[in-house]
């Protein structure tokens, strides 16, 4: 799709465009190609000297346990929080689609957490869940759970597992009840007419149109969960205990920052790098379809 | 609606509100931590009622900060204000510059313009912060807000979103200025920036948000706690060893982090949904 009318000048165009190629190229290529290379290089105990090993920070990777760890860290944690996510914010957007009279006051109570930090977020759940202190700590502890979330690694990713949730819902919810708005009234009256009651036509009408906006935020979700809860993770936990809630991201920062192990992080980067870009190809390759529906 | 089931719209109302608690009760006890002095909250008996001493922690917060993070939290949250804007205003301006460029002006590699600012869509930060970090060092802008703000200007979440817009117009525009005798300079200020507005308060409110709560960038590059922001500085609060965290002064401070952004969610809903869904199409 190209505009008809065009004006022809010669070089101001480029001198719109300087801004911002020269911002991209100094802070996003030269970066990407200067992980894409460190990952191929290995650096000495000072930093001092370097030398090119090939695949070699990669092969180190994949033998080390902590890496499949963190792998199966982050699936689980992405999965889950996007399956609770998703099903609750769900939930909501059908009863804040009917008409209601404080539809509207909802919607505004239930969008705000978007604005939160997830670092904030994280700080706001460990104080409710904090093992001495914590309110909603006291009664789980009477039910006989010894709940430490800073010693159990279960209980750690439990927090992580809410605290990312709570703060993904409102997104979820505002991109659902659009969808929802978005589909016909005459065919749900229609299926009515049918004789089918409301559960039913959910199941057999609502969720199949749903589904295209379902599948944009399961992508989104899932990339929300490997990089911007980066913050909750250092906020609530930092990794631990033990490296058990150290997610594929956090390892990035963990191994650069704290193991001064530049190659073998640079190498994590480029694997994220092919991650993110296949997950984008496939979030693409939706919404291609759904300007189709 | 289609049937007449007043059960089911009371069932709604118990969902939603039940959803509205949810949400809320983690802020609500945020907020009472604030209104608490430090022993209340240590014993592990927190009232679920304000306590009284609101006044004392939020100016101790706002005017000289906690044991661990001695900057003042007004401080923190000044550069903080700082950075969102930097983000929000120098994002607005680079792509809607760039995206004038690729809609309206034919030239050799245009294309190729497009698909250098496009694929930067797809890598988050995130994923090359060392060595983001390595070239901030070496162009001596560690400590200062060009570095905070910069490097998280370069996407291409804006330029698409004007280059979106900007074909939605109708050729004709153009076409009359051009025989009116505008040029390109003219014809953006007068057409084009105003026909822009309400997708650059969108975009703005979005980014504003997005910079406000910036948590791994600024916490790789600012070492001075006089550069800190106040998402970094409530984590610096809280550590692990519990007798030192001052959660009345934590608490304090996350509930100062929370109203700017909150506020604007509420009060600018309208161009923030705008804003959210144009952004990720």
């Amino acid at each position: 799709m190209e505009k008809r009318a065009l004006f022809s000048n010669k070089l101001l165009p480029y001198m719109l465009l300087v801004p911002q190629l020269i911002i991209t190229l100094v802070f996003f290529y030269w970066p990407a190609s200067q992980a894409l290379w460190q990952s191929f290089l290995l650096e000495d105990a000072f930093g001092l000297s370097s030398e090119f090993v090939g695949f070699e920070n990669y092969r180190t990777l994949f033998q080390q346990p902590e890496y499949y760890r963190a792998m199966v860290t982050t699936a689980i944690f992405s999965s889950a929080v996007a399956v609770l996510a998703l099903s609750c914010a769900l939930l909501l957007a059908t009863q804040a689609d009917k008409k209601l009279k404080a539809a509207q006051a909802f919607k505004t109570f239930l969008i705000w957490p978007y604005a939160v930090a997830p670092a904030i977020a994280g700080v706001l759940w460990i104080f409710m869940f904090h093992p001495t202190l914590g309110t909603l700590a006291r009664p789980i502890k009477a039910t006989g759970v010894d709940w430490n979330p800073m010693l159990n690694a279960n209980h750690a990713m439990l927090l992580l597992i809410l605290s990312a949730t709570w703060k993904q819902i409102s997104y979820n919810f505002l991109f659902f009840l659009a969808g929802l708005q978005a589909i016909p009234k005459s065919v749900i009256e229609a299926a009515a007419i049918d004789g089918s009651g409301p559960i039913r036509r959910f199941w057999t009408i609502v969720f199949p149109l749903l589904s295209p906006t379902t599948f944009f935020l399961i992508v989104v979700n899932i990339v929300y969960v490997f990089f911007d809860t980066f913050g909750i993770i250092d906020a609530v936990t930092g990794g631990g205990p033990a490296g058990r809630t150290t997610t594929l991201v956090y390892k990035v920062y963990a191994d650069g920052r704290l193991g001064g192990d530049l190659g073998g992080s640079a190498a994590q980067s480029v694997i994220l790098m092919v991650i993110v870009i296949a997950l984008t190809a496939v979030q693409f390759k939706f919404v291609e379809r759904r300007v189709q529906y | 609606m289609v049937e007449n089931r007043p059960y089911r719209d009371l069932m709604a109302y118990l969902v939603l509100l039940m959803g509205v608690v949810i949400v809320a009760f983690p802020v609500y006890l945020a907020v009472l931590g604030s209104t608490f002095d430090a022993a209340t909250i240590s014993n592990g008996n927190m009232p679920l009622l304000p306590g009284d001493q609101a006044g004392i922690n939020y100016s101790q917060a706002l005017l000289s900060g906690g044991r661990l993070a001695r900057e003042p939290v007004s401080m923190m949250m000044l550069n903080s204000f700082i950075m969102a804007m930097g983000i929000a205003i120098g994002k607005i301006l680079i792509s809607i510059l760039s995206a004038f460029a690729v809609v309206y002006f034919s030239f050799p590699f245009r294309k190729t313009a497009f698909w250098i600012i496009f694929i930067t869509l797809m890598l988050p930060v995130e994923v090359r912060i060392y060595p983001t970090y390595k070239i901030v060092a070496d162009l001596g802008l560690l400590d200062t807000y060009a570095g905070l703000i910069l490097p998280l200007i370069a996407s291409a979440t804006g330029t698409l979103l004007f280059r979106q817009f900007f074909m939605t117009i109708p050729d004709e525009l153009l076409e009359a200025s051009k025989i009116d005798g505008a040029g390109p300079f003219r014809f953006f200020k007068d057409t084009l920036l105003p026909l822009s507005i309400t997708t650059i308060a969108a975009l703005f409110v979005i980014q504003f948000i997005y910079g406000w709560n910036q948590y791994l960038w600024p916490l790789l590059i600012t070492t001075k706690s006089s550069m800190q922001t106040i998402v970094i500085g409530i984590k610096k609060m809280i550590t692990t060893q519990d007798a030192l965290t001052e959660w009345q002064i934590a608490m304090t401070t996350a509930v100062l982090a929370m109203i700017p952004p909150v506020l604007v969610v509420i009060f600018m809903q309208r161009l923030f949904v705008k804003g959210l869904v144009e952004t990720e199409k």
